[in-house]
């Protein structure tokens, strides 16, 4: 069976930066895999580029057996690719049920059945008390939530996850964790970015390591974090002398 | 909750009603010409905004420049009138249409101009209207175009001896654009409109085509306010560039929604119904000697209004937001 999700050689260069260079990744069915790696690592660009923001400068991207590559992230959305922000995104004045609609929408043109399906969804992420809450009303990790919420309201086979956890209480971060779970047992799989390892680790089914742009490692978190690359990409070379 | 909702949208739909019911009775009651004249300018300039509203207001894309509109539909209902005397009810239609057509056509470079450009965008093309018109030979240029008067008549849409039949009209024009706007509001596309103002890159990311949406509101709102010019053409049976494609059109659409609440359902009408009055009362009082009081009291009232209630004087009316205990 062909992965859900494929990137092929993505070159994504910015004037001389190059952020993406010769990726290659992909993601099965059904699998929860992390997008980990320090900062500037390019884990951001190529999230962007999966979700359509813009195409790469080099390279192809699939989505379900389909040539994505030049696709608009609108059209993305309608082929079931969702997706989170990293700095968050909230329709600030609108309700929290209404920005969820907003998302139901794209699957279901009867207003009352896009209503349903948001109040269905708002139950899913525990957003259902703040319902009728202005979006600009909401504490920092609610709005993460809803942008969790507004994405799975699109009714994605994809949905990609950016720094959700980052930033959070360990409470929030749990529950969090929790939410994710639920979203893969419920049948979707889950691309999730993030820099913080002991969050990711226990939840993915695989990671994989971008450093330089570049594909470092890829494969199962025990394997990874015991990784010598890992670790001086991270800590630098110094630390990883000993392992 | 979904019931609350559903019996708010009945609630202002029956208010919308009553009101509409009371309005249409006026005229029993008020006599005076200029008085029935203020009414009709309010009705109309209630509908011009509430259409500018959808737009500007519920899609976010501010337009300084919906005069054009105006225009476009006096003058496409004048020059089908008056050049091959199709009646102004087909050239009302034909207006509409032509202005959603140019709307969307202006549409597609503009929109992706994003904030203040735009806006300054739409104020250049419709100063470019206005001098195209001023100048275009055909259409009467400078001069204009009078409409001939062939007596009394709904088929013509011309009435000398009473006001009563352009009150009824921009009752109506005033209702449809209310009425637009109001199931517009429960639908996909405001949704989309609302999602597009906030957040156009969140938007696209839930599958919302922002392009389309901008193009669709604002062809809808051109069709309206074009209505809207055809309408007044008929009113002052006399047309030339200023009087129907002056900036003052774009600013007269703007400020009761501003002032209202923009965005909002009731907004526009609010607004219209405090700044049209206000504005035709100073005119009339001071209007021949002290020139421009009228807009010194008026740009004072915005002033006012905006440092005070930024947005709008319906968020008087609004309930308390709900904040919930997770403040």
């Amino acid at each position: 069976m062909t992965p859900l999700l494929e990137t092929r050689g993505v070159w994504q260069r910015f004037g001389g930066l190059v952020a993406n260079s010769d990726v290659s990744i992909s993601v099965g069915r059904g699998e929860i895999v992390g997008l980990i790696g320090p900062n500037g690592a390019g884990k951001s660009t190529l999230f962007n580029l999966i979700a359509g923001v813009l195409p790469p400068t080099q390279g192809s991207i699939w989505f379900d057996g389909e040539d994505v590559t030049r696709m608009p992230a609108a059209e993305r959305c309608q082929r079931g690719v969702g997706r989170t922000f990293q700095v968050v995104k909230s329709f600030e004045t609108m309700t929290v049920i209404d920005n969820v609609i907003v998302g139901a929408l794209v699957r279901n043109t009867v207003m009352r059945e896009a209503r349903r399906k948001a109040r269905e969804v708002l139950e899913f992420t525990g957003l259902a008390a703040r319902a009728d809450v202005l979006a600009s009303d909401l504490v920092p990790a609610e709005k993460r939530r809803l942008e969790v919420a507004r994405a799975l309201a699109t009714e994605p086979k994809l949905l990609l996850l950016d720094e959700v956890l980052t930033g959070l209480t360990s409470t929030e971060a749990q529950t969090g964790v929790a939410l994710v779970r639920k979203v893969r047992d419920a049948g979707i799989t889950v691309l999730m970015v993030e820099h913080v390892m002991e969050i990711v680790m226990p939840l993915v089914d695989r990671a994989i390591v971008l450093d330089l742009g570049k594909v470092l490692v890829e494969g199962k978190p025990a394997d990874i974090v015991r990784d010598p690359k890992v670790i001086s990409a991270y800590l630098g070379d110094r630390h990883a002398v000993g392992a | 909750m979904d019931k609350d909702f559903a019996a708010r949208r009945r609630r202002d739909l029956i208010i919308a009603a009553v009101l509409a019911a009371i309005a249409a009775l006026t005229p029993l009651f008020v006599k005076d010409v200029v008085v029935q004249n203020i009414l009709i300018l309010t009705l109309m300039y209630a509908g011009l905004s509430q259409s500018w509203n959808i737009l500007s207001g519920y899609c976010g894309q501010i337009s300084l420049g919906h005069a054009l509109y105006f225009g476009l539909g006096a003058y496409t209902t004048e020059l089908l009138f008056t050049k091959f005397g199709v009646l102004p009810w087909f050239g009302m239609l034909a207006g509409g249409v032509v202005s959603a057509l140019i709307a969307m056509g202006l549409g597609y470079p503009f929109f992706r101009l994003r904030g203040h450009y735009f806006v300054i965008a739409t104020i250049v093309i419709a100063e470019i209207g206005l001098l195209l018109f001023h100048n275009w030979e055909w259409a009467g240029a400078a001069m204009g175009i009078t409409i001939p008067i062939r007596g009394d008549s709904w088929l013509k849409f011309q009435f000398l001896r009473t006001k009563l039949p352009y009150f009824y009209f921009a009752l109506v024009l005033c209702c449809l654009a209310w009425f637009v706007t109001w199931w517009l509001e429960d639908s996909k596309w405001g949704f989309w409109w609302r999602a597009v103002k906030d957040n156009p890159e969140a938007a696209e990311s839930l599958g919302v085509v922002v392009f389309n949406s901008k193009m669709g509101a604002a062809a809808v709102s051109a069709f309206l306010v074009a209505v809207g010019g055809s309408f007044y053409a008929q009113f002052v049976s006399y047309i030339d560039p200023e009087s129907v494609m002056g900036f003052q059109f774009s600013l007269l659409m703007a400020l009761p929604a501003v002032l209202g609440g923009i965005g909002t359902l009731w907004g526009p009408v609010l607004g219209a119904a405090i700044l049209i009055p206000l504005t035709e009362l100073t005119r009339f009082k001071f209007g021949g000697s002290g020139r421009g009081v009228d807009l010194i009291v008026y740009g004072t009232l915005i002033v006012l209004i905006s440092l005070a209630l930024p947005r709008g004087l319906l968020s008087l009316f609004s309930r308390p937001k709900k904040t919930g205990a997770a403040r």
